[in-house]
């Protein structure tokens, strides 16, 4: 028989304090992403290497599109993948 | 007057003295136009993320360079396009913050985001850190001050006591 205490946590506490999302490049001041730095831009793709979106990365809508541009060049120069499986 | 970015990926088949006259010949024919060119970065043997004409892998190479004509990027891609030991390019132009990130890069300011973002909080914390050490000196002053009165308090009550007692 569970005592009170055990029931107590038998739902994650954490659940329902989900975290602010915020821009990267605004809070921290980020003015230019280099096309040429496949491990940055890795963050914002998936693991198929397709662009995350917005609600999920947390990205303004300028530098989101930046970060698109970004992750195309560097799909043009085989930094990073087309379509795969696994990239991370 | 603007700053152009042409990244090239070299055929890794061919010597390296073939690879270095590709890089060579982009490069005088740059400097013949009458261009600045700003740098010249190597990057080396890398693996392809996807293989390109049967290549698993590519020299690369990245020059940065001031051109006044905005015509002559044609020639230079044409003639890079033409060329077969050029398996990828891509020019880009610069605005002033890009300007200025390769300045960094180069000067070795930005080796990583993370230890960029580290940087920025280690120089809030040292902003943070001397007022607090303000305010535990000020804070000891106090406490000094207090011993000390309570001392001369005491003083004083022994004096007063002694004074009785006699």
């Amino acid at each position: 028989m569970a005592s009170r205490d055990d029931i107590k946590f038998l739902s994650n506490p954490k659940i329902g304090q989900n975290r602010k999302k915020y821009c990267r490049f605004k809070r921290y001041g980020i003015r230019h992403i280099d096309y040429k730095d496949p491990d940055f831009l890795l963050q914002f793709v998936n693991e198929q290497g397709k662009l995350l979106p917005r609600r999920i990365t947390g990205n303004s809508l300028k530098w989101q599109r930046r970060i698109a541009v970004a992750v195309k060049r560097a799909r043009h120069l085989a930094m990073l993948p087309y379509l795969t499986d696994q990239l991370k | 007057m603007r700053q152009y970015e042409t990244t090239f990926i070299v055929d890794p088949v061919l010597s390296d003295e073939e690879i270095k006259s590709t890089l060579q010949t982009y490069q005088e024919m740059l400097k013949n136009e009458g261009c600045e060119i700003v740098h010249t970065e190597e990057m080396g043997l890398k693996q392809l993320a996807y293989p390109i004409k049967r290549r698993n892998s590519g020299v690369y190479y990245c020059v940065e360079f001031k051109l006044e004509s905005p015509s002559f990027i044609d020639k230079l891609e044409l003639s890079l396009r033409r060329d077969e030991r050029v398996m990828r390019f891509l020019t880009v132009s610069l605005d002033k913050f890009g300007v200025k990130y390769n300045e960094d890069k180069r000067n070795g300011l930005i080796g990583n985001r993370k230890k960029e973002d580290e940087a920025k909080a280690e120089e809030t914390k040292e902003e943070k850190a001397p007022k607090a050490v303000a305010d535990e000196k000020e804070v000891i002053q106090k406490v000094k001050a207090a011993k000390e009165e309570l001392a001369a308090v005491s003083v004083a009550a022994d004096a007063v006591a002694n004074q009785e007692e006699e």
